[in-house]
């Protein structure tokens, strides 16, 4: 590959209109991929900083205690240890979300998991530390612990967990109505009814979190493993009680978050502290197993659906409920119980929906945002249900499910602004890549076929406020163009995005330009890399800078009476550096104000939707129930692969993580404890497990998106988990309607099937749930409005 | 990140020296040879030593004699597994030793450690802080059995992959202790209990795998467990067998991951002798074999359905073992 350094910039503007991009679009490798695959990439556990202390943290081994004594004297004694603390010494709540402010880094009063912190130790190195954590003596008042949704929803025998929410174990109830489904219902030629459960499973990231933390000149600096560095900054700085200016969070090198570290954690907050009070650096990393017990991961989710339909299978109502089980506090957990209920509308035309969501806590690790937040569990029960619906009716359920894709340029019942669509392309790819449709019906081999969508970001930050969801400013100089933005690199390639569209703007290749990323001190802020949302607005906010940068290159070229593609990269910059001075501009990007007009609009609306469309194709034993997957087709409307090399290694992920869940992963807990916390226990798919898979890019080009592109990290796990369940009933005739599709599960409905029992495996019943009085919406019309078309 | 605990690396260079340091330091010693299964373990600090006694003075080669053929117990798995010469004539065992754990795990851990690999159950393979929580078993710093509480013993499982082929094989190991040599019979290296697993005494090493010559033995390893690589045995069988014409005159079926020690079953290899191989011999000799099978619940996947699979493995070793093609009727 020659191509000159600086090939210059093109004369036409901006880029990409009418003429052929020359970084967009092209499979370039990432720009950080050889300092990855050498081991010079910086992960928060290389740094060691002089006189570094080591810290662990002393974690509860009940599901449920009150504290009565802290004991550690024992600990300060040993030799090396240089500091201990308590909740006492942290006593402020923390929590991601504003209505959940419900931790607390170091708890002293009470706790609510096996794996809670209570106490933590710097000391000179980490035996020092284990020694410490063991030799500190807690008095505790044992409670009995709540370890399910039915327990939870039940009064409680001893106290209840949280002293929020209500009643029992309850965290958060809704229930919104969009339309009038009572009549929905009685206009259906056919009513269906079914139960649901989706297990709870972990991120695994390979890279356990890791945080560590200085004190100088009465400034905290901050490196760790985290996917949001900006909500990190902002719960030191509540925790620790300082101004935020005298916080620095820097996004170390990532080795892995998947929604794993997304919150602010309480080994964050506590080398922190543990620098403020010994004056060195103090670092943690977490255990394998004390990543477990941080997890915020998929919820495990009971969902009861009703849906009507017409005799050509057009569906006339849906009502929706959910029963998830949070684990001991909030964490993200109101946004995770209205994303169960969000995004059903946004690949089926449902003109008249309900949806009753309810959260309870229990004595688990919290759960969170996994790849996907809230919505895996019940894509996996619509697809399942509405292939059943299909199946029923004597329909096809392909083309059933596809008479109700919704379309392009709508607004759904529930008020969300659908722009770009790619539904049917995506379908039409799998259908023929697999030969779905001509496939032979052996006995034990199955294909099956799902959809799914998912959000190119969330169109409201976390904490209410009306500033952009980031920003991007570039500097051009006699060493050429760097680019900072707070958005953080976990992986995802979310550097290379940035570097991409700037180099692509000012006529460079994104090995030319430097970057600065993730650091409060140095970066203007991005709001972080979840929700899918970081290509869509920091590449939004990058596209607005380089644009501006342009122009004034142009204007400073253009002024001594050449034209832009007369002149090299540095001259252009020398002309326009003395032209204007210090030559730097910015750009932002904020989510148009789209949500609907209702209490809880606020989760679900997005500037663009991706979609996928899956087929996978497997054999399953009968006698042993042991599945194996041959291949799995999967079309992905990314609205336009910016560097299409990464959007299929985040597809690709997307599928092993899916089957992950599908198969085999699964957070169970026997007499309070996490029953495996460890990587040969708990089981995800090795390389041998892993198909072959075959991706397409569908490209819709989004009216929103940068160069028209939309999210590509976690849509596509979606229809992975319902697809394996489908062809599991094509190849035996028995319907898993539980994930993980384990061995036993399916023998299990083979001899219900046998004895004449219904030939499923699931759940059998949906608690009572003390659901509030309905929200009635009125629904939007149905056609994009001129206002909701005019913010594209 | 958990860390290994401080201990003392001892370096003898024979296996009489290895043995006479075992036998001084007692408890508060364990060998290490690949130290796959070791290391881990004391990580979680499921042993509590004072010193290491390093095996690397063991070989790693083959022998081939006419009688039997001799595996030096530092070989490790990915050698043994790829060797040619074993491959051909014991194709039972070579698998197995393939399909132990995965590749950097069988690239560092050897023959001889994989006889003498840990009993596991998922209550004891933890870290000393969950097994805290847990509350401790008889396994370990604690006097229940959390699997079987009624239970005075400790139901950990046998989870080697090769002791079962090298029980059915008939094959020996050498022995060295302080003072001498000797041999045993591989069947007699285990006991059914999975605290005290080896019969052999503390001190002594092993040094080697005896396999008896086999070129008319038809052997075959099935192994059950949830992925295709990593994971231990859930379940799997062990098959030895000699036919005269497609009539079985010799059997031994070894099964592995059913209890606390390799499980032979005779019954069911006494029930095909003079049978032939086929679908409905295989299902019954299956169905007596997998009887005293007893799984627990403490490894991975539901036990019940564990106890139905080791039918299945049963008879698939046996139809794979029918298919080889060996000695003079092969
Ligand atoms: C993730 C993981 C997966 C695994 N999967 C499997 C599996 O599928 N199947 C399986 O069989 N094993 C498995 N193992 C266990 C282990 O890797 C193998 O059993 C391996 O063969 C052990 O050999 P080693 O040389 O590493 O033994 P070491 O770890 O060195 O020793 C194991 C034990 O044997 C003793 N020992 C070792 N050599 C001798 C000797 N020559 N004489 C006397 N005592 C000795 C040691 O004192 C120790 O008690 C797994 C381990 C891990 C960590
Ligand atoms: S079987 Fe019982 S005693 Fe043995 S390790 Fe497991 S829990 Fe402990």
């Amino acid at each position: 590959m020659s191509e000159p350094p600086h090939p210059g910039l093109r004369p036409d503007l901006p880029a990409g209109r009418g003429r052929e991009f020359s970084v967009i679009g092209k499979p370039l490798p990432k720009v950080d991929a050889a300092s990855r695959v050498t081991g010079q990439a910086v992960y928060a556990d290389d740094i060691l900083l002089p006189r570094t202390l080591h810290c662990r943290i002393l974690r509860s081994p009940h599901p449920h205690a009150r504290i009565r004594s802290i004991d550690t004297s024992a600990a300060r004694r040993i030799p090396g240890v240089q500091a201990v603390i308590t909740g006492a010494d942290l006593p402020v709540k923390f929590g991601i979300l504003p209505v959940t402010q419900d931790e607390r880094a170091l708890e002293h009063e009470k706790v609510r998991y096996v794996g809670d912190p209570i106490a933590a130790v710097a000391a000179t190195d980490e035996e020092i530390a284990a020694a410490a954590c063991d030799a500190i003596a807690v008095e505790y008042e044992v409670l009995e612990p709540v370890m399910s949704i039915d327990a939870a929803l039940a009064n409680p025998k001893d106290e209840r967990i949280q002293d929020y929410g209500g009643p029992n174990n309850i965290h958060k109830l809704v229930a919104l109505e969009f339309g009038d489904v009572e009549n929905g219902f009685e206009r259906a030629d056919h009513v269906r009814e079914d139960i649901f459960f989706f297990q709870g499973n972990t991120h695994l990231p390979m890279e356990q979190h890791s945080a560590i933390a200085t004190y100088v000149d009465g400034k905290v600096t901050l490196w760790s493993s985290t996917q949001v560095v900006h909500y990190v900054h902002r719960a030191l700085a509540k925790v620790l009680e300082m101004p935020m200016n005298r916080i620095r969070v820097i996004g170390a090198a990532h080795g892995g978050g998947f929604g794993g570290k997304t919150d602010p954690f309480a080994h964050e907050i506590i080398v922190a502290k543990l620098a403020m009070i010994t004056g060195r650096p103090v670092k943690c990393t977490l255990t394998r197993e004390e990543v477990f017990y941080a997890h915020r991961g998929r919820h495990p989710v009971l969902m009861w659906m009703r849906t009507g339909v017409t005799r050509d299978g057009r569906i006339t109502a849906m009502h929706f409920k959910s029963a998830l089980d949070g684990g001991a506090y909030g964490s993200y957990g109101v946004a995770s119980t209205f994303y169960t209920g969000a995004l059903q509308t946004v690949t089926y035309d449902i003109p008249a929906y309900r949806f009753e969501g309810c959260r309870v806590f229990t004595n688990k690790p919290p759960c969170g945002p996994k790849r996907g937040h809230g919505t895996p569990q019940p894509r996996f029960a619509i697809e399942l249900h509405l292939e059943k619906i299909a199946r029923e009716l004597g329909l096809d359920p392909v083309e059933m499910k596809r008479r109700n894709f919704v379309k392009p340029m709508t607004r759904t019942v529930n008020w969300l602004r659908v722009t770009s669509c790619g539904l049917d392309e995506c379908t039409e790819r799998v259908m023929k890549g697999s030969g779905f449709r001509e496939r032979e019906h052996g006995p034990g081999r199955g294909m099956g076929f799902a959809i799914s969508s998912y959000l190119s970001g969330a169109g409201t930050a976390i904490y209410w406020n009306d500033m952009p969801h980031s920003e991007v400013q570039i500097k051009v100089d006699r060493g050429g163009v760097t680019a900072y933005c707070g958005a953080m690199d976990i992986g995802q390639g979310s550097d290379s995005v940035l570097a991409a569209v700037v180099a692509e703007e000012l006529g460079l290749q994104p090995k030319d330009i430097r970057l600065v990323t993730a650091d409060t001190d140095a970066t203007p802020i991005d709001l972080g890399s979840y929700s899918s949302r970081v290509t869509f607005m920091a590449g939004n906010a990058a596209l607005e800078a380089a644009r501006k940068m342009r122009a004034l290159l142009v204007e400073a070229v253009e002024a001594t009476g050449r034209r832009i593609d007369e002149v090299s990269f540095e001259e252009a910059s020398m002309l326009a550096e003395a032209r204007f001075g210090t030559l730097a501009t910015a750009g932002s990007y904020t989510p148009p104000k789209i949500a609907g007009p209702y209490k809880g609009s606020g989760v679900g609306p997005s500037p663009a939707y991706s979609y996928s469309a899956c087929v996978v194709d497997l054999d399953a034993d009968p006698r042993t129930g042991l599945i194996h997957v041959n291949r799995i087709w999967i079309a992905h409307d990314v609205g336009r692969a910016i560097n299409p090399l990464l959007v299929e290694g985040q597809v690709e992920g997307s599928v092993y993580m899916g089957l992950g869940e599908a198969l085999m992963e699964e957070q169970t807990f026997r007499k309070g404890l996490h029953k495996w916390p460890s990587m040969l226990e708990y089981k995800s798919p090795t390389f041998l497990d892993m198909p072959d898979v075959e991706t397409y890019l569908v490209e819709t080009n989004d009216p929103e998106g940068p160069y028209g592109a939309k999210e590509a990290g976690q849509g596509p796990l979606l229809p992975v988990i319902p697809a394996v369940s489908a062809a599991v009933f094509d190849a035996l005739g028995v319907w898993i309607d539980e994930v993980p599709i384990t061995p036993e599960k399916i023998v299990e409905a083979l001899r219900r099937k046998d004895k004449g029992e219904p030939a499923r495996y699931g759940p059998q019943r949906f608690p009572d749930i003390p659901y509030p009085t309905t929200i009635k919406v009125e629904p939007p019309p149905k056609e994009l409005d001129r206002a909701a078309a005019a913010s594209i | 990140m958990l860390r290994l605990p401080r201990f003392k690396y001892l370096r003898p260079k024979t296996a009489r020296e290895a043995a006479r340091m075992a036998a001084d330091l007692g408890p508060r010693a364990m060998f290490v040879a690949g130290g796959t299964d070791l290391f881990p373990k004391l990580k979680r600090r499921q042993f509590e030593i004072e010193a290491l006694i390093g095996l690397d003075f063991l070989s790693r080669s083959v022998h081939h004699g006419e009688d039997e053929t001799v595996l030096d117990a530092g070989m490790t798995l990915a050698a043994a597994s790829s060797n040619a010469n074993l491959r051909a004539n014991y194709p039972g065992y070579t698998q197995a030793a393939g399909l132990v754990s995965s590749p950097p795990l069988r690239n560092a851990g050897t023959i001889g450690g994989n006889l003498c690999v840990d009993t596991r159950c998922n209550y004891y393979d933890m870290t000393y802080e969950w097994r805290k929580a847990a509350g401790f078993c008889i396994k370990k710093d604690g006097d229940i059995c959390l699997v079987a509480p009624s239970s005075s013993r400790c139901w950990a499982v046998s989870s080697s992959d090769t002791a079962p082929v090298a029980i059915a094989l008939g094959a020996l190991v050498t022995l060295a202790g302080p003072d001498a040599e000797r041999q045993l019979p591989v069947a007699a290296l285990y006991r059914d209990d999975g605290i005290d697993y080896l019969a052999k005494q503390p001190s002594e090493v092993v040094t080697a795998l005896r396999l008896p010559a086999a070129s008319e033995t038809r052997t075959a390893y099935v192994k059950l467990r949830r992925r295709g690589s990593i994971d231990f045995p859930i379940a799997g069988c062990a098959v030895a067998m000699r036919l005269e014409g497609s009539t079985v005159t010799s059997c031994r079926i070894v099964l592995s991951a059913v209890a606390s020690h390799p499980l032979e079953a005779p019954e069911a290899a006494e029930f095909l002798i003079g049978r032939r191989i086929d679908g409905e011999s295989v299902k019954t000799a299956a169905e007596i074999a997998a009887r005293p099978a007893k799984p627990l619940d403490n490894a991975d996947l539901n036990h019940f359905w564990r106890k139905r699979m080791v039918r299945m493995v049963v008879e698939q070793a046996l139809l794979l073992a029918n298919d080889q093609k060996r000695g003079p009727d092969g």
